[in-house]
């Protein structure tokens, strides 16, 4: 399918759907952080989470564990973006550099 | 052993292997120097970002913070770690597929505009030199408080370490470094903390001891609350900072600022791919959640401790308060430093910390005056007239002052207890993190630790901040405008000495620490998040976003924040300049200094919105760019 289309209308489709999960994920961001930790922590404070109010763990715990799971999710959706409009990256030309070793030949 | 021989021998140990890192990883070309040759992990970089991120301040500052504004400290939670879900989302994968070595640079060619990659350069030198200084400075205090050092020799020490490596290794160097700090900090941190959560709740993870039960069987948060209520403080959990529009504002500054930071930034240009880069801000993050969820914990239970450790009874019973002569060592430790200190008001022998109205501040204030006018006094100075003239204002003022605390005072009911102010004149924050071991009566090696890990934090930072600067002046001054013809190696040279330049400046402001260092965290995160990061975000958000609107737009953020910065707190923080007041009720909306980059933020952002549309579009090149930045493979 990717080579059938033009490489500028490759890259809008896979720019439209780049926003789309963008605005999803940036939306739980928002509504974890701003949303549950600030303007609706008094509400959230009634309900309690075992020894912590809710509206106080949300800030102080739940919307750190949220961001990291947001940015992972992202990394996902967007790898499986990129292999659906032919923008996955060759593995080969960094296949080396990418190993945890620094190219330890030249440091040698 | 000893508390000091412990200290000596972990902390030897980490700058031996700091040494011994710059040896092996010495930069052999330029690409090696600015980004580590571009073939670094995803999970090694997420940690090195995090160590690289995680300055003095996160260490030994923030529980501190926490501890003594509660919820309000939230702000400082969510928006150190939030700004990596914009950063991940909204930035490293377009840069690190822009694929070269600096910020400047990107702006520079995307806006086609040599102004605005000198306007950058001015932005990001300004940010890192201000951040640079606290790490500096906390690199002294650290030794001369467990080493026993004075200032200066620890600053030179920390200084010779980070020459060592940085100057060889660049960006190499640093990032492996960055590595095994984050390892040393870390363990710092969280071992400490699971020793506390163990004794006070029973729990041995701090994240779960937060939300645990004390010995009598409430939750601790519970306890805490009631405890700091009866001292007249505002409750642990729901005390805000400021206004709830105020915690809006700075949480956003603060995320904003950090996905503006260019030392943050340029860690993403070392991964091979752009996947690689959204990874690795995945990693970082959970990196650094470790220690941010280990925070709460740690202010929490701090706060708790403190406070039962001078209100030792019922509040109101003679028996209630610490007597002053059975005060802990800690605490002598700490008076010695003068960081922390009491005086007796009411003369009982016995230390009491509570709401006092800020009856014990402006008592504190009259002897101070006192002093100074009775100094005066003795002075044969020739203007020892005027000396004795504004001290005696001081004294009136102070006067004033404590007439109208007193009448505050009296309204609380420890004034029928015969307390007469807080006597705790003097806790400073910073102490909490550094004397949790000793609190807590943990052994000597991991107060050790505690050291070392606050000095991997404070050189880790310093050396992310000095690869910042110095690339800026090599690649983005020297290279890319005044000498284009260099060749690579004279770049890698000269990027060896504006290294060393770097950090002789840093070295300097951290024996001459300037008068506007207290206000460097607004400064630093309000210019972030004012200059740098709108314009990067519309510099790939936007394909009509012209080099004019981007310049109008970084000026417009830039000298707003500023302006607003310094209104309050003093033209480049020279106090008697101020010509608004520090006082809250001029605070715009409310809003604090420290919280007012995001809405230097939306300034950029409206400012080059509307000058872009005024102008001509980008020419062909700056469209194909964005085009190109957009997409990982092709």
């Amino acid at each position: 399918m990717a080579d059938t289309k033009s490489l500028s209308e490759r890259r809008q489709a896979y720019w439209r759907d780049n926003i789309r999960i963008m605005a999803w994920l940036m939306a739980v961001w928002f509504i974890v952080s701003y949303g549950c930790g600030i303007l609706l922590v008094e509400p959230l404070n009634k309900i309690s989470l075992g020894g912590y109010k809710l509206g106080f763990w949300m800030a102080q715990q739940g919307s750190i564990y949220v961001f990291v799971i947001l940015i992972f999710v992202y990394v996902r959706l967007m790898n499986q973006l990129d292999e659906k409009h032919g923008f996955a990256e060759a593995e080969e030309p960094s296949a080396a550099s990418s190993e945890t070793e620094p190219e330890s030949k030249e440091d040698a | 052993m000893d508390v000091k021989t412990w200290t000596y021998l972990i902390v030897g140990i980490t700058f031996v292997a700091y040494i011994g890192i710059a040896i092996w990883s010495k930069a052999k070309s330029t690409k090696e120097f600015y980004v580590a040759g571009g073939g670094v992990s995803p999970i090694a970089n997420g940690m090195a970002t995090a160590a690289d991120w995680m300055s003095a301040a996160s260490f030994i500052s923030m529980a501190g913070l926490i501890a003594f504004s509660g919820y309000g400290g939230s702000v400082f939670l969510m928006g150190w770690t939030g700004g990596y879900v914009l950063l991940a989302l909204l930035l490293a994968p377009y840069l690190r597929k822009y694929g070269k070595f600096t910020v400047p640079e990107f702006i520079g060619e995307r806006f086609y505009s040599k102004t605005a990659r000198v306007v950058a350069v001015a932005c990001l030198i300004i940010i890192s030199v201000t951040y640079v200084i606290g790490q500096m400075k906390g690199v002294g205090v650290a030794f001369s408080r467990f080493l026993e050092t004075d200032y200066n020799t620890g600053l030179f020490i920390g200084m010779g370490i980070v020459f060592f490596y940085a100057v060889l290794g660049g960006m190499k160097g640093i990032t492996y470094t960055q590595i095994v700090q984050y390892v040393v900090l870390i363990f710092a941190y969280t071992v400490p903390a699971v020793f506390i959560s163990l004794q006070l709740t029973g729990n041995p993870i701090p994240q779960l001891g937060l939300g645990g039960d004390v010995a009598d069987g409430t939750p601790l948060l519970t306890k805490l609350d009631q405890v700091v209520k009866d001292l007249g403080f505002g409750e642990y959990t729901t005390s805000v900072m400021g206004s709830k529009l105020n915690m809006f504002a700075y949480t956003l500054s603060l995320m904003i600022g950090t996905a503006g930071l260019p030392h943050v930034i340029i860690r993403f240009f070392t991964v091979p791919k752009v996947s690689d880069a959204r990874l690795s801000a995945g990693w970082a993050l959970v990196f650094i959640a470790i220690l941010y969820t280990t925070a709460p914990a740690v202010a929490a239970m701090a706060r708790l401790n403190f406070s039962e450790t001078i209100q030792t009874n019922q509040i109101g019973s003679t028996e209630g308060n610490l007597e002053y002569k059975n005060r802990p060592e800690w605490f002598q430790n700490w008076e010695k430093t003068g960081l922390l200190e009491h005086r007796d008001w009411n003369g009982d022998g016995r230390i009491q910390y509570y709401n006092d109205a800020g009856l014990g501040a402006a008592q504190l204030a009259r002897v101070t005056a006192q002093a100074q006018l009775s100094e005066a006094k003795k002075s044969s100075d020739k203007d020892a007239a005027s000396q004795i003239a504004q001290s005696q204002t001081a004294l009136a003022e102070a006067e004033k002052k404590i007439a109208n605390a007193q009448a505050a005072h009296a309204e609380t009911p420890f004034a029928g207890y015969g307390w007469k102010g807080n006597e705790m004149t003097t806790v400073d924050k910073d102490i909490i993190v550094l004397a949790n071991p000793e609190i807590a009566k943990l052994p000597g090696w991991v107060i050790a630790l505690v050291v070392a890990g606050g000095l991997a934090a404070a050189l880790s930072t310093a050396a992310g901040l000095l690869l910042a600067i110095s690339s800026a002046v090599s690649h983005d001054l020297l290279k890319g405008i005044l000498k284009p013809e260099i060749s690579e190696q004279d770049e890698l040279n000269a990027s060896r000495v504006a290294m060393v330049g770097a950090i002789a400046l840093a070295g300097y402001f951290g024996l001459n620490p300037p008068d506007f260092a207290a206000g460097t965290v607004a400064i630093a995160f309000g210019l972030a998040a004012s200059s740098i990061f709108p314009v990067l975000m519309l510099g790939i958000f936007s394909k009509r976003m012209n080099r004019q609107g981007a310049v109008a737009g970084m000026i417009a953020g830039l000298g707003v924040t500023l302006l607003y910065v310094f209104q309050h707190k003093g033209i480049f923080f020279i106090k008697e300049t101020k010509f608004l007041g520090g006082m809250e009720e001029n605070w715009f909306l409310g809003i604090s200094p420290n919280a007012f980059g995001a809405v230097g933020a939306l300034v950029n952002f409206a400012v080059a919105y509307a000058v872009s549309h005024e102008t001509d579009a980008p020419p062909e090149e700056a469209v194909e760019l964005v085009e190109r930045i957009r997409t990982p493979g092709d």
